[in-house]
């Protein structure tokens, strides 16, 4: 530990070491959740009936409390009736890794077999677009909004105290608010979203624009920049790495007030599907589910944080 | 007077060549004037004069350099001068109109570096033109004219942050000209650079200024590059920001290196000395009381 390792205070991680760090942190979880789930001494609180045996309340692919369970095969004994069977597994809610897999893969190569209703990929695509849109009108109103107040002091002294008294109000208290005015459909529903991002954004960007070098808009004023040719040649490609990195973070807020979004009049998307699940008790499924919102997320963010560096060479070279 | 007589040297004195060429400038038309300039910053409630009663005629193609003790103004003088700090009091006038605000009469190259890291060194050299609403192509090729008379036309397409402190500042400069100033203004331009960078960029700077038609105003604490540099140097004090002198240098031009072991060099530099370095009032309590206690072991001496 003589030379700066990963783990002092501020060291630095070796590049084989960030390799390893990195697969344990995908590894370990799933590990966790593989022996939780297939070694049965571990956890496994439950048993699932395979024989009811001679107690008339069992059936076959009930579950029961082990000690419920015991009893009545000690009662069984007693009576010198047939014992009741069954194996030791863990709560419905906890599906196993596998199930999981194969009904995320299910999900892909099967699409249709929710019968009637709808599938996760059908779902999971209605509730991509009410983010998309969600994300797209907040973005149209909070980013020129934000850069504006940025650069200048008197629109920001103008709009940001209102706008920091409404982010401080939850987004689903708008929820039936919205529902009045705008139906029942996806109308409201992109509208939490806007009404969850917008107000933040506005602050988080008119910050980023704040920080700007003010040597730069010095060296541009003195070189006769001002008015819209200083916004645009300066303040704009100034801050723009900046504001790209927090449209990454604002997005992922987006998608966070995605699951109150569906739930607001009718229920639709990926949150109609997963209650739907849960509600036939196909944890698997929820889980399927839960880790598609979790990848697409991920790897939205991985792809723009990817991009941002051909986009922004300078901003990555001078850091 | 001999350059090895020391001893005797007056600054003062300017030898007829130095003397002939002072009066050449002087009849030059007025290209900067400052006029009763004062700056008062109010801040908290208590007010700091930076500047009080300033009076200064730049002419065209003079090279003016201002020292003084820390703090007594200079860069918030040359910020008033950009337009980027607004005065209190009295006005400037550049070709004897009064100016407001930043332009593009007077470019201005600050002691950080603040080439845009997002535009390649062409397109730095560049900004100026454009603002000026020159076409693309017309900006692009003056600019690299510009490059090509600073020596940097290799690196037109390189950004910033690949080149050194001192190929940056060129670039500042050669940004600050391709706008065509009436006046260049400079912030202590070399101070971040090494000495040995440093000494280029002046040889470099006096050698475009000769060149071309600018008018240069130098910031600089240095008394040294002052020297060298300057046809005249406006010598502040402090507290407040008064002139305390206008000196004009008695080294004949073009300047060399060897001509800062000269009599009158050393003479020049020794007067500027005494007026800027007066230890006793200010800087002395700032350090008063201020004896460091011994953390070693008495034997254990380093002297
Ligand atoms: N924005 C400001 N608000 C209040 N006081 C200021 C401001 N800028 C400068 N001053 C004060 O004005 C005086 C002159 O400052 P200035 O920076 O011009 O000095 P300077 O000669 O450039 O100093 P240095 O040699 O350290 O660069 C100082 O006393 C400083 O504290
Ligand atoms: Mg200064």
């Amino acid at each position: 530990m003589s030379r700066m390792s990963g783990w002092a205070l501020y060291g630095k991680v070796g590049r084989k070491s960030r390799v390893v760090l990195g697969g344990l942190s995908i590894l370990l979880p799933l590990l966790i959740w593989s022996a939780v789930s297939y070694v049965p001494f571990i956890w496994h609180p439950q048993v699932l009936v395979t024989d009811p045996g001679g107690e008339d309340y069992l059936e076959e692919g009930m579950r029961m409390k082990r000690a419920d369970f015991e009893r009545a095969v000690q009662e069984m004994h007693a009576a010198g009736q047939k014992a009741p069977e069954g194996v030791p597994v863990n709560p419905v809610y906890l599906p196993s890794p596998g199930g999981v897999f194969s009904a995320f893969v299910q999900a892909f190569v099967q699409p249709d077999s929710h019968g009637p209703e709808k599938s996760i990929l059908q779902a999971f695509w209605h509730s991509i677009q009410i983010i998309f849109w969600g994300f797209v009108i907040s973005s149209v109103i909070g980013v020129p909004l934000g850069v504006l107040c940025g650069a200048l002091p008197a629109l920001s002294r103008l709009v940001e105290p209102s706008v920091d008294f409404l982010r401080y109000l939850p987004a689903p208290a708008f929820g039936a608010l919205m529902v009045a005015i705008l139906g029942i459909y996806d109308a409201p529903k992109i509208a939490i979203i806007v009404i969850g991002t917008l107000f933040q954004q506005i602050l988080v960007i008119a910050n980023t624009t704040r920080k700007l070098d003010f040597g730069l808009m010095e060296a541009a004023r003195t070189l006769g920049a001002r008015g819209k040719r200083l916004m645009f040649s300066v303040v704009v490609p100034g801050i723009l790495p900046d504001l790209y990195r927090d449209q990454r973070i604002l997005l992922g807020w987006a998608w966070t007030y995605l699951i109150v979004a569906e739930l607001i009049g009718t229920s639709s998307g990926i949150t109609w599907f997963i209650t739907q699940q849960a509600r036939y008790q196909h944890f698997a499924n929820v889980y399927a589910a839960m880790a598609l919102i979790g990848i697409v997320g991920l790897g939205t963010d991985m792809l723009l944080g990817f991009a941002a560096r051909f986009l922004f060479r300078w901003k990555q070279e001078t850091e | 007077m001999g350059a090895g007589n020391g001893m005797t040297v007056d600054y003062r004195v300017l030898p007829p060549d130095v003397a002939e060429r002072m009066a050449r400038i002087k009849s030059r038309d007025v290209v900067l004037r400052v006029e009763n300039l004062g700056k008062v910053f109010a801040q908290r409630g208590r007010e700091t004069v930076a500047l009080e009663d300033i009076n200064m005629n730049v002419h065209r193609r003079e090279f003016v350099c201002v020292v003084g003790p820390s703090g007594c103004g200079k860069s918030t003088l040359v910020r008033i001068l950009a337009g980027l700090e607004q005065a209190s009091s009295g006005r400037i006038l550049v070709d004897d109109k009064p100016v407001d605000g930043p332009g593009p009469d007077r470019g201005m190259v600050f002691q950080k570096y603040t080439l845009f890291p997002w535009r390649t060194v062409c397109q730095n050299v560049m900004f100026g033109l454009e603002m000026a609403g020159i076409s693309k192509d017309e900006s692009r090729r003056q600019a690299m004219q510009w490059l090509q008379a600073i020596g940097l036309e290799r690196f037109a397409d390189s950004l910033p942050h690949q080149l050194s402190g001192g190929m940056q500042q060129r670039v500042a400069i050669a940004r600050a000209l391709a706008a065509q100033p009436r006046v260049l203004l400079m912030d202590e331009p070399f101070s971040a650079l090494d000495a040995q960078t440093r000494v280029r960029m002046q040889t470099h700077l006096m050698e475009i200024w000769r060149k071309i038609d600018i008018t240069i105003v130098f910031i600089t604490h240095d008394l040294d590059e002052a020297i060298y540099l300057a046809d005249r140097i406006l010598v502040l004090k402090a507290h407040p920001g008064r002139m305390e002198e206008v000196i004009e240098v008695p080294l004949s031009r073009p300047r060399r290196a060897e001509q800062m072991t000269s009599a009158e060099f050393q003479a020049t530099k020794a007067h500027l000395e005494s007026l800027i370095h007066t230890p006793a009032e200010e800087t002395a309590d700032e350090f008063e009381g201020t004896e460091v206690p011994l953390l070693t072991l008495v034997t254990d001496v380093v002297e």
